[in-house]
Protein backbone atom coordinates (compact mmCIF):
# COMPACT_ATOMS: atom_id res chain seq x y z
CA UNK A 1 0.00 0.00 0.00
CA UNK A 2 1.08 3.53 -0.69
CA UNK A 3 -0.46 6.50 1.15
CA UNK A 4 -0.89 9.72 -0.81
CA UNK A 5 -1.54 12.49 1.71
CA UNK A 6 -0.79 16.12 2.40
CA UNK A 7 -0.05 16.13 6.13
CA UNK A 8 2.85 13.68 6.21
CA UNK A 9 3.35 13.75 10.04
CA UNK A 10 -0.15 12.26 10.46
CA UNK A 11 0.64 9.49 8.01
CA UNK A 12 3.86 8.75 9.89
CA UNK A 13 1.97 8.60 13.18
CA UNK A 14 -0.70 6.21 11.94
CA UNK A 15 2.02 3.93 10.57
CA UNK A 16 1.98 4.05 6.76
CA UNK A 17 5.15 2.51 5.33
CA UNK A 18 5.16 4.09 1.85
CA UNK A 19 4.15 7.76 1.85
CA UNK A 20 3.86 10.14 -1.09
CA UNK A 21 3.27 13.81 -0.12
CA UNK A 22 0.30 15.37 -1.92
CA UNK A 23 -0.63 18.86 -3.09
CA UNK A 24 -3.16 20.23 -0.59
CA UNK A 25 -5.72 18.98 1.92
CA UNK A 26 -8.87 19.73 -0.14
CA UNK A 27 -7.27 18.59 -3.42
CA UNK A 28 -4.46 16.12 -2.74
CA UNK A 29 -4.17 15.06 -6.39
CA UNK A 30 -5.02 18.28 -8.16
CA UNK A 31 -4.51 21.99 -8.34
CA UNK A 32 -7.54 24.04 -9.37
CA UNK A 33 -5.28 26.93 -10.36
CA UNK A 34 -3.93 24.96 -13.32
CA UNK A 35 -5.82 24.31 -16.52
CA UNK A 36 -7.38 20.86 -16.84
CA UNK A 37 -4.60 19.40 -18.97
CA UNK A 38 -1.81 20.63 -16.71
CA UNK A 39 -3.73 19.50 -13.67
CA UNK A 40 -4.13 15.98 -15.03
CA UNK A 41 -0.41 15.88 -15.84
CA UNK A 42 0.33 16.86 -12.24
CA UNK A 43 -1.99 14.13 -11.00
CA UNK A 44 -0.29 11.61 -13.27
CA UNK A 45 3.10 12.56 -11.84
CA UNK A 46 1.85 11.84 -8.32
CA UNK A 47 0.34 8.50 -9.37
CA UNK A 48 3.57 7.57 -11.18
CA UNK A 49 5.53 8.40 -8.04
CA UNK A 50 3.13 6.23 -6.05
CA UNK A 51 3.58 3.31 -8.44
CA UNK A 52 7.33 3.75 -8.12
CA UNK A 53 6.96 3.67 -4.33
CA UNK A 54 5.00 0.43 -4.61
CA UNK A 55 7.84 -1.07 -6.65
CA UNK A 56 10.50 0.02 -4.15
CA UNK A 57 11.60 -2.25 -1.29
CA UNK A 58 11.47 -0.42 2.05
CA UNK A 59 12.54 -1.63 5.46
CA UNK A 60 10.55 0.94 7.44
CA UNK A 61 8.47 4.07 7.04
CA UNK A 62 9.63 5.88 3.92
CA UNK A 63 8.54 9.25 2.55
CA UNK A 64 8.99 9.50 -1.22
CA UNK A 65 9.82 13.20 -1.56
CA UNK A 66 9.55 15.13 -4.83
CA UNK B 1 1.78 41.54 41.69
CA UNK B 2 0.95 42.23 38.08
CA UNK B 3 -1.06 39.65 36.17
CA UNK B 4 0.58 36.98 34.05
CA UNK B 5 0.39 37.82 30.34
CA UNK B 6 -1.21 34.97 28.38
CA UNK B 7 -1.35 34.54 24.60
CA UNK B 8 -4.04 32.19 23.29
CA UNK B 9 -4.00 30.34 19.92
CA UNK B 10 -7.27 29.29 18.24
CA UNK B 11 -8.42 28.28 14.74
CA UNK B 12 -10.72 30.09 12.33
CA UNK B 13 -13.76 28.19 13.53
CA UNK B 14 -13.46 29.07 17.21
CA UNK B 15 -12.62 32.66 16.27
CA UNK B 16 -15.99 32.88 14.56
CA UNK B 17 -14.47 33.55 11.12
CA UNK B 18 -16.16 30.54 9.55
CA UNK B 19 -15.71 26.86 8.82
CA UNK B 20 -13.84 25.13 6.03
CA UNK B 21 -14.31 28.03 3.63
CA UNK B 22 -12.09 30.05 5.97
CA UNK B 23 -9.58 27.29 6.78
CA UNK B 24 -7.01 28.97 4.53
CA UNK B 25 -6.76 32.23 6.52
CA UNK B 26 -3.25 33.27 7.46
CA UNK B 27 -2.36 33.92 11.10
CA UNK B 28 -3.65 37.19 12.53
CA UNK B 29 -3.39 38.62 16.01
CA UNK B 30 -6.17 40.28 17.95
CA UNK B 31 -5.98 42.20 21.18
CA UNK B 32 -7.48 40.46 24.21
CA UNK B 33 -9.64 37.36 24.32
CA UNK B 34 -11.66 35.79 21.50
CA UNK B 35 -14.15 32.89 21.46
CA UNK B 36 -13.14 30.24 24.02
CA UNK B 37 -10.81 32.90 25.47
CA UNK B 38 -13.85 34.28 27.31
CA UNK B 39 -14.19 31.06 29.29
CA UNK B 40 -10.42 30.93 29.84
CA UNK B 41 -10.43 34.47 31.20
CA UNK B 42 -13.06 33.46 33.74
CA UNK B 43 -11.19 30.28 34.69
CA UNK B 44 -7.78 31.99 34.95
CA UNK B 45 -9.26 34.51 37.38
CA UNK B 46 -7.12 37.24 38.91
CA UNK B 47 -3.78 35.56 38.34
CA UNK B 48 -3.59 35.90 34.58
CA UNK B 49 -4.93 37.87 31.65
CA UNK B 50 -5.24 36.95 27.97
CA UNK B 51 -3.48 39.88 26.34
CA UNK B 52 -3.74 38.64 22.75
CA UNK B 53 -5.27 35.89 20.65
CA UNK B 54 -3.65 34.46 17.50
CA UNK B 55 -6.10 33.09 14.96
CA UNK B 56 -5.00 30.82 12.10
CA UNK B 57 -6.86 28.67 9.58
CA UNK B 58 -6.33 24.93 10.07
CA UNK B 59 -5.56 24.22 6.42
CA UNK B 60 -3.15 27.13 6.26
CA UNK B 61 -1.22 25.76 9.23
CA UNK B 62 -1.35 22.16 8.02
CA UNK B 63 -0.19 22.94 4.50
CA UNK B 64 2.42 25.59 5.35
CA UNK B 65 3.74 24.43 8.69
CA UNK B 66 7.09 26.19 8.57
CA UNK B 67 5.67 29.48 7.38
CA UNK B 68 2.71 29.36 9.77
CA UNK B 69 4.96 28.48 12.72
CA UNK B 70 7.23 31.43 11.97
CA UNK B 71 4.37 33.91 11.53
CA UNK B 72 2.69 32.86 14.77
CA UNK B 73 5.98 32.83 16.69
CA UNK B 74 6.69 36.39 15.58
CA UNK B 75 3.25 37.47 16.76
CA UNK B 76 3.69 35.80 20.15
CA UNK B 77 7.19 37.27 20.55
CA UNK B 78 5.82 40.81 20.44
CA UNK B 79 3.49 40.18 23.38
CA UNK B 80 6.07 39.57 26.14
CA UNK B 81 3.94 36.65 27.23
CA UNK B 82 4.51 34.58 30.38
CA UNK B 83 2.26 31.72 29.28
CA UNK B 84 0.96 30.29 25.97
CA UNK B 85 -2.27 28.30 25.64
CA UNK B 86 -3.55 26.67 22.42
CA UNK B 87 -6.96 25.17 21.74
CA UNK B 88 -8.60 23.04 23.01
CA UNK B 89 -8.71 21.14 19.70
CA UNK B 90 -10.90 18.21 20.83
CA UNK B 91 -10.83 15.66 17.97
CA UNK B 92 -10.11 18.10 15.11
CA UNK B 93 -7.00 16.58 13.50
CA UNK B 94 -5.45 19.55 11.73
CA UNK B 95 -6.28 21.86 14.66
CA UNK B 96 -4.70 19.40 17.10
CA UNK B 97 -1.52 19.17 15.03
CA UNK B 98 -1.37 22.96 14.76
CA UNK B 99 -1.85 23.40 18.54
CA UNK B 100 0.84 20.83 19.32
CA UNK B 101 3.26 22.21 16.77
CA UNK B 102 2.96 25.84 17.81
CA UNK B 103 3.18 24.95 21.51
CA UNK B 104 6.39 23.02 20.89
CA UNK B 105 7.82 25.92 18.88
CA UNK B 106 6.86 28.57 21.46
CA UNK B 107 8.33 26.47 24.24
CA UNK B 108 11.60 25.91 22.38
CA UNK B 109 12.01 29.40 20.92
CA UNK B 110 10.60 31.62 23.67
CA UNK B 111 11.18 29.41 26.70
CA UNK B 112 7.80 30.10 28.30
CA UNK B 113 5.36 27.48 29.66
CA UNK B 114 2.91 26.17 27.04
CA UNK B 115 -0.20 24.04 27.25
CA UNK B 116 -2.83 22.67 24.92
CA UNK B 117 -5.79 20.33 25.18
CA UNK B 118 -7.24 17.69 22.87
CA UNK B 119 -8.88 14.29 22.61
CA UNK B 120 -6.61 11.28 23.17
CA UNK B 121 -7.17 10.00 19.60
CA UNK B 122 -6.37 13.35 17.96
CA UNK B 123 -3.29 12.72 15.75
CA UNK B 124 -1.72 15.79 17.36
CA UNK B 125 -1.70 13.96 20.69
CA UNK B 126 0.57 11.18 19.50
CA UNK B 127 2.91 13.54 17.69
CA UNK B 128 3.35 16.18 20.41
CA UNK B 129 2.61 14.62 23.81
CA UNK B 130 6.31 13.93 24.34
CA UNK B 131 7.13 17.61 23.98
CA UNK B 132 4.10 19.51 25.19
CA UNK B 133 1.73 19.26 28.16
CA UNK B 134 -1.63 18.22 26.70
CA UNK B 135 -4.76 18.14 28.82
CA UNK B 136 -6.97 15.26 27.75
CA UNK B 137 -10.40 16.54 26.65
CA UNK B 138 -13.57 15.00 25.25
CA UNK B 139 -13.88 14.51 21.51
CA UNK B 140 -16.09 17.49 20.72
CA UNK B 141 -16.67 21.10 21.72
CA UNK B 142 -19.51 19.87 23.94
CA UNK B 143 -16.72 19.21 26.44
CA UNK B 144 -15.61 22.86 26.43
CA UNK B 145 -17.04 23.53 29.89
CA UNK B 146 -14.88 20.75 31.40
CA UNK B 147 -11.84 21.28 29.18
CA UNK B 148 -11.32 24.99 29.84
CA UNK B 149 -11.21 24.92 33.67
CA UNK B 150 -8.90 21.88 33.59
CA UNK B 151 -6.58 23.56 31.09
CA UNK B 152 -6.60 26.87 32.97
CA UNK B 153 -5.73 25.14 36.24
CA UNK B 154 -2.90 23.15 34.66
CA UNK B 155 -1.57 26.21 32.82
CA UNK B 156 -1.41 28.25 36.01
CA UNK B 157 0.48 25.42 37.71
CA UNK B 158 3.00 25.39 34.87
CA UNK B 159 3.36 29.16 35.12
CA UNK B 160 4.16 28.80 38.83
CA UNK B 161 6.86 26.31 37.93
CA UNK B 162 5.02 23.28 39.31
CA UNK B 163 5.09 19.85 37.64
CA UNK B 164 1.92 18.38 36.17
CA UNK B 165 0.85 14.84 36.98
CA UNK B 166 -1.27 12.70 34.66
CA UNK B 167 -3.39 11.44 37.53
CA UNK B 168 -4.00 14.85 39.13
CA UNK B 169 -4.09 17.27 36.25
CA UNK B 170 -5.60 15.16 33.47
CA UNK B 171 -2.59 15.64 31.21
CA UNK B 172 -1.37 12.94 28.84
CA UNK B 173 1.72 11.00 29.84
CA UNK B 174 4.79 12.46 28.18
CA UNK B 175 6.68 9.22 28.53
CA UNK B 176 9.61 10.95 30.24
CA UNK B 177 11.51 8.95 32.84
CA UNK B 178 12.81 10.72 35.91
CA UNK B 179 15.36 9.36 38.35
CA UNK B 180 14.01 8.61 41.78
CA UNK B 181 15.11 6.67 44.85
CA UNK B 182 13.46 3.37 45.74
CA UNK B 183 14.17 1.19 48.79
CA UNK B 184 14.16 -2.15 46.97
CA UNK B 185 16.69 -2.62 44.20
CA UNK B 186 15.58 -3.29 40.60
CA UNK B 187 16.07 -7.07 40.63
CA UNK B 188 13.94 -7.34 43.75
CA UNK B 189 11.16 -5.19 42.25
CA UNK B 190 11.23 -7.14 38.98
CA UNK B 191 10.94 -10.48 40.77
CA UNK B 192 8.11 -9.11 42.93
CA UNK B 193 6.23 -8.02 39.83
CA UNK B 194 6.80 -11.35 38.14
CA UNK B 195 5.52 -13.28 41.15
CA UNK B 196 2.47 -10.99 41.36
CA UNK B 197 1.79 -11.54 37.67
CA UNK B 198 2.15 -15.33 37.89
CA UNK B 199 -0.19 -15.50 40.85
CA UNK B 200 -2.78 -13.27 39.16
CA UNK B 201 -2.21 -10.36 41.55
CA UNK B 202 -2.27 -6.73 40.34
CA UNK B 203 1.07 -5.04 39.70
CA UNK B 204 2.09 -1.75 38.20
CA UNK B 205 4.78 -1.70 35.56
CA UNK B 206 7.52 0.90 35.97
CA UNK B 207 7.97 1.20 32.24
CA UNK B 208 4.74 0.94 30.24
CA UNK B 209 5.20 0.08 26.58
CA UNK B 210 3.77 2.65 24.18
CA UNK B 211 0.89 1.49 22.05
CA UNK B 212 2.75 1.05 18.77
CA UNK B 213 0.51 0.22 15.88
CA UNK B 214 3.04 -0.76 13.29
CA UNK B 215 3.01 -3.31 10.52
CA UNK B 216 6.05 -4.55 8.63
CA UNK B 217 6.13 -3.13 5.08
CA UNK B 218 4.96 -5.41 2.30
CA UNK B 219 7.52 -6.43 -0.29
CA UNK B 220 7.72 -4.32 -3.44
CA UNK B 221 5.38 -5.09 -6.32
CA UNK B 222 7.48 -7.04 -8.81
CA UNK B 223 5.76 -6.25 -12.08
CA UNK B 224 3.43 -3.27 -11.90
CA UNK B 225 2.34 -3.85 -15.51
CA UNK B 226 0.68 -7.05 -14.35
CA UNK B 227 -0.60 -5.75 -11.00
CA UNK B 228 -4.21 -5.13 -10.14
CA UNK B 229 -4.40 -1.82 -8.27
CA UNK B 230 -7.26 -0.80 -5.98
CA UNK B 231 -8.18 2.68 -4.84
CA UNK B 232 -9.15 3.42 -1.23
CA UNK B 233 -9.77 6.85 0.26
CA UNK B 234 -10.52 8.57 3.54
CA UNK B 235 -11.49 11.65 1.49
CA UNK B 236 -15.17 10.71 1.35
CA UNK B 237 -15.60 10.27 -2.43
CA UNK B 238 -19.02 8.66 -3.04
CA UNK B 239 -21.57 8.44 -5.85
CA UNK B 240 -23.67 11.60 -6.10
CA UNK B 241 -26.26 11.70 -3.33
CA UNK B 242 -24.12 9.65 -0.92
CA UNK B 243 -26.30 6.49 -1.22
CA UNK B 244 -24.91 4.85 1.94
CA UNK B 245 -25.27 8.04 4.00
CA UNK B 246 -21.67 7.99 5.16
CA UNK B 247 -21.48 10.56 7.94
CA UNK B 248 -19.70 13.87 7.25
CA UNK B 249 -17.74 13.35 10.46
CA UNK B 250 -17.15 10.52 12.94
CA UNK B 251 -18.00 7.97 10.26
CA UNK B 252 -19.39 4.65 11.38
CA UNK B 253 -19.29 3.05 7.92
CA UNK B 254 -17.51 2.86 4.59
CA UNK B 255 -18.80 2.39 1.05
CA UNK B 256 -17.78 0.01 -1.73
CA UNK B 257 -18.50 1.37 -5.20
CA UNK B 258 -18.43 -0.23 -8.64
CA UNK B 259 -16.46 1.75 -11.21
CA UNK B 260 -16.66 -0.78 -14.01
CA UNK B 261 -16.53 1.27 -17.23
CA UNK B 262 -16.02 4.57 -15.39
CA UNK B 263 -13.07 6.40 -16.97
CA UNK B 264 -13.39 9.69 -15.15
CA UNK B 265 -15.04 10.80 -11.89
CA UNK B 266 -17.27 13.68 -12.95
CA UNK B 267 -19.07 16.21 -10.82
CA UNK B 268 -22.40 14.91 -12.19
CA UNK B 269 -21.89 11.41 -10.86
CA UNK B 270 -19.60 11.72 -7.81
CA UNK B 271 -19.06 14.02 -4.85
CA UNK B 272 -17.39 14.04 -1.45
CA UNK B 273 -19.29 13.27 1.76
CA UNK B 274 -16.42 14.64 3.90
CA UNK B 275 -17.32 17.46 6.27
CA UNK B 276 -13.80 18.29 7.38
CA UNK B 277 -12.36 20.15 4.40
CA UNK B 278 -13.69 22.62 1.86
CA UNK B 279 -15.55 20.31 -0.56
CA UNK B 280 -15.60 22.73 -3.53
CA UNK B 281 -12.54 21.29 -5.29
CA UNK B 282 -13.42 17.64 -4.73
CA UNK B 283 -17.02 18.15 -5.85
CA UNK B 284 -15.88 20.04 -8.92
CA UNK B 285 -13.55 17.18 -9.94
CA UNK B 286 -13.51 14.11 -7.68
CA UNK B 287 -10.40 12.81 -9.48
CA UNK B 288 -8.54 15.41 -7.39
CA UNK B 289 -9.06 13.06 -4.44
CA UNK B 290 -9.42 9.68 -6.17
CA UNK B 291 -7.36 9.54 -9.40
CA UNK B 292 -9.58 7.22 -11.45
CA UNK B 293 -8.98 9.17 -14.68
CA UNK B 294 -5.19 8.76 -14.56
CA UNK B 295 -5.32 5.10 -13.54
CA UNK B 296 -7.72 4.33 -16.42
CA UNK B 297 -5.23 5.92 -18.84
CA UNK B 298 -2.43 3.84 -17.33
CA UNK B 299 -4.54 0.71 -17.57
CA UNK B 300 -5.14 1.39 -21.27
CA UNK B 301 -1.44 2.07 -21.87
CA UNK B 302 -0.45 -1.11 -20.06
CA UNK B 303 1.47 0.75 -17.36
CA UNK B 304 -0.55 -1.15 -14.75
CA UNK B 305 -2.24 -4.52 -15.07
CA UNK B 306 -5.63 -3.14 -14.19
CA UNK B 307 -7.72 -0.97 -11.92
CA UNK B 308 -9.81 -2.96 -9.44
CA UNK B 309 -13.53 -2.87 -10.19
CA UNK B 310 -14.46 -1.39 -6.81
CA UNK B 311 -13.13 1.47 -4.74
CA UNK B 312 -13.62 1.78 -1.00
CA UNK B 313 -14.32 5.09 0.67
CA UNK B 314 -14.96 6.54 4.09
CA UNK B 315 -14.78 9.93 5.74
CA UNK B 316 -11.65 10.39 7.81
CA UNK B 317 -12.93 13.27 9.92
CA UNK B 318 -12.94 12.68 13.65
CA UNK B 319 -13.49 9.03 12.80
CA UNK B 320 -12.32 6.85 15.66
CA UNK B 321 -9.25 4.68 15.31
CA UNK B 322 -11.33 1.71 16.44
CA UNK B 323 -13.87 2.25 13.63
CA UNK B 324 -11.13 2.72 11.05
CA UNK B 325 -9.40 -0.48 12.10
CA UNK B 326 -12.76 -2.25 11.87
CA UNK B 327 -13.41 -0.98 8.32
CA UNK B 328 -9.96 -1.86 7.06
CA UNK B 329 -9.92 -5.35 8.53
CA UNK B 330 -13.12 -6.11 6.58
CA UNK B 331 -12.28 -4.62 3.21
CA UNK B 332 -8.60 -5.58 3.25
CA UNK B 333 -9.80 -9.19 3.38
CA UNK B 334 -12.08 -8.60 0.38
CA UNK B 335 -9.28 -6.91 -1.55
CA UNK B 336 -7.05 -9.92 -0.98
CA UNK B 337 -9.77 -12.35 -1.99
CA UNK B 338 -10.36 -10.30 -5.17
CA UNK B 339 -6.70 -10.73 -6.11
CA UNK B 340 -5.69 -7.10 -5.66
CA UNK B 341 -1.89 -6.73 -5.68
CA UNK B 342 -1.52 -3.18 -4.38
CA UNK B 343 -3.56 -0.35 -2.94
CA UNK B 344 -3.30 3.39 -3.39
CA UNK B 345 -4.83 5.10 -0.34
CA UNK B 346 -5.55 8.79 -0.67
CA UNK B 347 -6.23 11.12 2.24
CA UNK B 348 -7.36 14.72 2.37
Amino acid sequence: MVHICTVVPISLTVGANRIVPAIAIPHPLGNPKLDKKEEKALRRQLVEKSLKALQTEVDGQTVFEC
Amino acid sequence: MSKLRVVHYINQFFAGLGGEEKADVKPEIREGKVGPGMAFAAALGQEAEIVATVVCGDSFYGENMEEARKLVLDMVKGQKAHLFIAGPAFNAGRYGVACGDICKAVSEELGIPVLTGMYIENPGADIYRKHVSIVQTGNSAADMRNAVPAMAKAALKLARGEDLKASEDGVMEKGIRKNMYREARGSQRAVDMLIAKLSGQPFETEYPMPDFDRVPPNPAVEDISKAKIALVTSGGIVPKGNPDNIEASSATKYGKYDIDGVTDLTSDAYQTAHGGYDPVYANDDPDRVLPVDVLRDMEKEGVIGGLHRYFYSTVGNGTSVANSVGFASKFAKELKEDGVDAVILTST
